[in-house]
């Protein structure tokens, strides 16, 4: 399962709302080993494409850097399909190069650029193989101490 | 002489898990030679065979010194003593 604070759910429809008609990408960044998504990095799709994203190879470069220095990893890798259903491609499947990673996709196929519902998926993709994954959205991560909770409403000193 | 080259965890299998390895070399393509020999089946990860000849994978970026190898002569780049090398499969689909 991922589970996503509502923010940065919502920050990543905002993103594929705002991008398509080309498709938008990016990640979330946690702690590595922990699971978490907690900072969104929106990425420019060098393809400018509505049928392909890639991330910038100097972009690239300086996220990884970034999250070695940080200690993080990409927690979850996301982009939107435009045209199409939430689901990953051909070609989405043969460049998933990050085993440990949720692949979120989101379509704006029936909205596009504006307010309205988006389809909003989570899978795993190892070795070829896509697993669809429950996507819950909290009003905060739970506290990194506790196990993670779907139910958890978040600290009030935290918001 | 030695260079330093980090491997993404997809490659980490090849490497015993490693996230940095060393590997010797005065081109890319001689480094990455090198590399096959200490750890087999790294290569074919990297570069493939089009129209009779070789060329690094189309979603491979290779950097040497933060440099993306395309624009250093791709894998005739050269390779000095203490440069750092870092691959990383494109984040890319459909």
């Amino acid at each position: 399962m991922l589970i996503l604070d509502r923010s940065t759910y919502d920050g990543i429809v905002a993103h594929a709302k705002r991008d398509h008609p080309d498709e938008a990408c990016g990640i979330v960044a946690g702690p590595e080993g922990t699971d978490r998504a907690e900072r969104l990095v929106e990425m420019v799709n060098a393809a400018g494409s509505p049928t392909f994203y890639e991330f910038d190879s100097a972009d690239l470069l300086r996220l990884y850097r970034d999250l070695d220095d940080r200690d993080e990893e990409p927690v979850v890798i996301y982009h939107s399909h435009t045209a199409t259903e939430a689901y990953p491609s051909r070609t989405d499947i043969g460049l998933a190069n990050e085993p440990g990673a949720h692949y979120v996709l989101v379509s704006t196929r029936e909205h596009g650029n504006n307010d309205g519902p988006v389809e909003f998926r989570s899978y795993r993709i190892v070795d070829g193989e896509v697993t669809e994954e429950d996507v819950t959205v909290v009003d905060s991560l739970p506290a990194t101490t506790s196990p993670a909770s779907p139910t958890s409403q978040g600290d009030p000193d935290d918001r | 002489m030695t260079v330093e080259v980090r491997i993404p965890t997809i490659l980490r299998p090849y490497t015993g898990d490693r996230k940095s390895v060393e590997a010797d070399g005065a081109s890319l393509s001689a480094l990455i030679d090198d590399l096959e020999s200490n750890h087999p089946g790294i290569k074919e990860r990297l570069v493939e065979t089009k129209d009779g000849s070789v060329d690094l994978r189309r979603f491979v970026n290779v950097y040497v010194n933060d440099e993306d190898v395309r624009f250093l002569g791709g894998l005739d780049a050269p390779v000095s003593d203490g440069d750092q090398v870092v691959v990383l499969p494109a984040v890319a689909g459909g």
